[in-house]
């Protein structure tokens, strides 16, 4: 399983705040999810063509070809506005 | 020692000083700086000079994180810090919930042996955290709610700390 979170606005855009995904060996990167979350159609397939998107894995900054493993924590989100 | 802390909670502003002195009379400068909630909109620079649009009241603004990950990014940030400065104590509270104009947000307290080393570390960890660690806000005006956008000012006062020498 692989453990996909949203956060902030895009939360709000796909309605959905974490999702489990089933590992395979068609989801070896993140390209490859982005893909299969892409197929859903709206806004799905909106959201994911933002450039400025950010991606975490297991809570470290990663990116499109990073590769996935077996009970990876897989974090979407917008650009961080703290402080 | 180091003090890094996300939470709800209000932070007391004097019992942080407090604490970043303690390490006297081994250290000779303190620097701090807190961040409040404004009340006006924060995104003028993104408009055209020749669109110029009040400024919206904001009635109040939510915070949120990504637990675990933030804390994370937090301690590295206070380590670069460490590599780059000599410093004694540092303090870093940030909150996250509901807020309303004029509430603390942040906090971020260095003490050290010198001036010098205390301003830059404290610019250096508000400048790099407000563009890596993973905090949103979320404005409510009249107009209804909106997510506040990051802004290419602080990307670049984050650069600088990068391709400038400590």
């Amino acid at each position: 399983m692989i453990t996909v979170l949203y956060f902030a606005r895009l939360r709000d855009t796909l309605d959905c705040s974490k999702e489990t995904l089933e590992y395979t060996t068609s989801l070896q990167t993140v390209a490859n999810v982005i893909d299969l979350l892409q197929a859903r159609g709206e806004p799905w397939l909106s959201a994911f063509k933002d450039p400025q998107l950010l991606i975490a894995i297991n809570q470290e900054i990663a990116n499109r070809d990073s590769h996935l493993q077996q009970g990876d924590e897989l974090a979407f989100f917008p650009p961080v506005t703290g402080g | 020692m180091d003090h890094i802390a996300v939470q709800t909670d209000d932070f007391d502003f004097a019992a942080e000083y407090a604490a970043l002195r303690a390490a006297a009379p081994a250290i000779g400068a303190i620097a701090t700086f807190s961040g409040l909630m404004r009340d006006f909109n924060s995104n003028c620079e993104t408009h055209s000079s020749d669109h110029v649009t009040p400024a919206d009241q904001i009635s109040h603004l939510f915070l949120e994180h990504y637990p675990g990950m933030t804390e994370k990014v937090l301690q590295q940030l206070v380590q670069d810090a460490r590599q780059r400065w000599q410093l004694q104590e540092v303090r870093l509270v940030h909150r996250i919930g509901s807020f309303l104009p004029g509430d603390q947000i942040v906090f971020v307290g260095v003490s050290s042996a010198h001036r010098k080393d205390a301003f830059a570390a404290c610019q250096f960890l508000m400048d790099i955290l407000k563009t890596q660690a993973p905090f949103w806000k979320k404005e409510v005006t009249d107009q209804g709610e909106r997510w506040v956008d990051a802004r290419d000012s602080d990307s670049r006062a984050a650069q600088h700390w990068y391709s400038a020498k400590p």
